[in-house]
């Protein structure tokens, strides 16, 4: 069954590739999103066997990060169905600069998606150290197409980067597996596998340096692929040049699976007695990413610039809560779920305002409440939820994490905490007011005829951000406790 | 035994240093096949006659993938971009190997303080694979082309893997046949851009992709 969660999307996405009509690969698309959310959701009642000897396993925090992602997958495919549909095959002229560009092979796109699905359910129920890294390569060269679908130099520039840094982090994280197999060395000449509920149960034999200095590399190397400041360059990059569809899934799903990376070894920390040491690290790097992110975010004028540099801030809020400990890693857990949910809902209204207004440019978007009104009103409740106002989901996580810092003396870090949350909201404000009210320019119209798609799915993900706020399901509570018990 | 490991590391640091002030691109990929070839060899002399099927199957795969294929591959993206086949560094020839050998000695330095828990068969090898992998990312920050930043990230990868291959205690066969999966597609994906990039811009000068960037 497990095997099945990753050789669906996989197979689906083989097959994408040499699928002449259109029509038909886009039912492919969905058929696999959906079978796959399907039996992902099914393991939440039953838990499936560890497979290849234990390297395939479900745990609590696997399938939390593999849930959001098949979750999400399946709504943006639905998104990515009808925005296709109105792309055609023809060319586009740029919005900026006013050059002709064609796009890239809709298959390949499709196929592409599916392929970096399956990689990112790869990267969920790795157990082994070495097969995560392998599936964590596996999604930057997924996903690398998804950027460069819009054919042109700026898109180009950001697929070049987003490989090479990314490749390069991976490298490091690849001499930190290795740093870590030598930790797991007995002094006999056998050797603990690299497998995690064993690494976890034998932490205490494992030799605290090589430990200390695998960490750091795995931390650089996975904090690249998640965005940590100072390794998020490519991010805002990657984020803001490629199709709205890609930069949701880019955003709301990968970002998780490196940090599930950085969470493996946070478990063998915590486990062998380092956590002092992990967890510093962990809160130096979270907030430098968030005041990174807030002195990018103001000023901003390419509004999938800022929700980029958001989410190199929201990351830096999951390293800040897991680095406390406690009550604050289950905020976390939980603001990983909140995190994704208004990411992707923000990026694909940020699609439809594109569609609508042709700027990239938040000053060239002026009335989307009377010219777009169901973008509009999404876009100003993305606005509050990601900002961390009640009732929304981020409210609760972010006031979670908080709240333990408070309550184990950690004042430092929760009034930087707070001051970056306000700083960013301050600064996140006005461009989406002014985005969201105000006349229009006259010449720009609601394109008639466009799919309800692209209006309810963010409409739906805006919804279940709300029923966060108001009402986690146990069923939820229990799992993040039990993901969160093993992090300290 | 250990004499031919030790000749391979000495040509392993000689091959680095050859990358830092070699100026043509086909002359740095013929270099970055060798280090494959030599890292293919070690992988297989690393194994203290132990011989089995698949112990000695996975380095020749390794040397085919790494000294063939993908210099292969390079040599292609090279002659379809068309470029102008020099390196064209942002420092001198001369300031690279001075920074190399700084890296040198700042690898024999950390192979002294690193505390193997099993002694690796030739005191040479981890300053050798520190070494390469150093000489991996100054080439990555320091050259124009696009394609010889793949080289510094092929340089890179070849260091970790030296390392790999030294100290750790062997990974399953799977993992590793993965690893080689990951690297081979991700020089094909780069070489694809690289491709794109000359066909967009008539040339690989990375430090002419300006457009995106934030000022502060």
């Amino acid at each position: 069954m497990i095997i099945l969660l990753v050789v669906i999307p996989a197979g689906a996405g083989v097959v994408a590739f040499f699928v002449a009509s259109d029509r038909l690969r886009r039912m492919l698309l969905l058929c696999a999103a959906v079978t796959q959310t399907a039996l992902m959701l099914t393991t939440w009642l039953v838990t499936p066997a560890p497979a290849f000897g234990g390297w395939l396993a479900e745990d609590a925090l696997g399938r939390l990060i593999g849930t959001v992602a098949s979750v999400l997958f399946l709504a943006v495919s639905f998104y990515a169905v009808a925005y296709l549909g109105e792309e055609r095959n023809q060319p586009h002229s740029d919005f900026d600069e006013g050059f002709l560009f064609s796009n890239a092979r809709e298959a390949s796109f499709t196929g592409c998606l599916l392929l970096f699905l399956a990689a990112m359910t790869l990267v969920s129920v790795s157990q082994q150290f070495a097969l995560l890294w392998v599936a964590v390569e596996a999604t930057t060269l997924a996903s690398a197409p998804l950027i460069y679908f819009h054919r042109h130099h700026r898109s180009l520039e950001a697929t070049w980067k987003y490989l090479l840094i990314c490749s390069v982090g991976i490298a490091l994280a690849l001499l930190g597996i290795f740093f870590l197999s030598i930790a797991a060395a007995n002094p006999d000449g056998s050797s603990i596998p690299l497998v995690a509920p064993e690494l976890r149960a034998n932490a205490r034999h494992l030799s605290g340096p090589w430990l200390k200095a695998a960490f750091i590399l795995l931390l650089v190397g996975y904090g690249t692929k998640m965005g940590l400041a100072p390794f998020h360059t490519w991010l805002p990059d990657a984020h803001s040049e490629a199709p709205s569809v890609a930069s949701a899934l880019l955003s709301g799903a990968l970002l998780n699976c490196a940090f599930l990376g950085i969470l493996r070894a946070q478990e063998i920390c915590v486990a062998g007695g380092l956590a002092d040491f992990s967890d510093h690290l962990l809160l130096g790097f979270g907030l430098l990413s968030m005041a990174v992110a807030a002195v990018f975010i103001s000023g901003q004028t390419d509004y999938k610039r800022m929700l980029a540099y958001s989410s190199v801030e929201h990351m830096g809020i999951l390293a800040v809560g897991v680095g406390l400990g406690g009550a604050a890693v289950f905020g976390a857990l939980l603001h990983v779920i909140n995190h994704s949910l208004t990411k992707a809902m923000l990026f694909l209204v940020a699609g439809n305002l594109l569609a609508v207004f042709r700027s990239k440019s938040a000053s060239g978007v002026t009335g989307a409440l009377s010219v777009a009104p169901a973008s509009g009103a999404l876009w100003l409740l993305g606005f509050f939820a990601i900002t961390g106002s009640p009732p929304f989901g981020p409210f609760v996580s972010e006031f979670t994490i908080l709240k333990a810092a408070l309550e184990q003396g950690q004042t430092f870090v929760a009034v930087a905490y707070l001051a970056i949350l306000a700083v960013v909201m301050a600064a996140m404000a006005a461009p989406m007011f002014a985005m969201a009210q105000g006349n229009p320019a006259p010449d720009v119209a609601a394109a008639p005829g466009r799919s309800v798609a692209l209006t309810a799915v963010p409409a739906m993900l805006g919804i279940s951000i709300l029923v966060m706020g108001v009402y986690v399901p146990p069923i939820l509570t229990r799992a993040l406790r039990e993901a969160a018990r093993l992090l300290g | 035994m250990s004499e031919t490991i030790n000749w391979i590391l000495v040509l392993l640091v000689l091959t680095g240093f050859m990358l830092l002030g070699s100026s043509r691109l086909a002359a740095c990929i013929r270099l970055i096949a060798i280090q494959g070839m030599l890292l293919g060899i070690l992988a297989l002399r690393m194994q203290d006659g132990q011989w089995s099927a698949a112990g000695a199957l996975l380095p020749l795969i390794s040397a085919v993938v790494k000294g063939v294929l993908l210099p292969w591959l390079l040599m292609r993206a090279m002659r379809e971009a068309d470029t102008v086949r020099e390196i064209e560094p942002f420092i001198s020839y001369n300031l690279s190997i001075i920074a190399g050998a700084a890296g040198l000695a700042l690898s024999l330095w950390l192979g002294r303080q690193l505390e193997l828990p099993n002694r690796p068969p030739s005191p040479l090898l981890v300053p050798a694979a520190f070494f390469t992998s150093l000489v991996g990312m100054i080439v990555i920050v320091s050259r124009r082309k696009a394609i010889a930043q793949v080289l510094g990230y092929l340089a890179l990868e070849n260091g970790v893997y030296a390392f790999g291959a030294a100290v750790a205690p062997r990974l399953p066969v799977l993992v590793e046949l993965g690893i080689l999966l990951d690297v081979l597609v991700g020089v094909f994906v780069m070489g694809i851009a690289i491709f794109h990039i000359s066909r967009e811009f008539n040339h690989i000068d990375i430090d002419k992709l300006e457009a995106l960037t934030d000022r502060l």
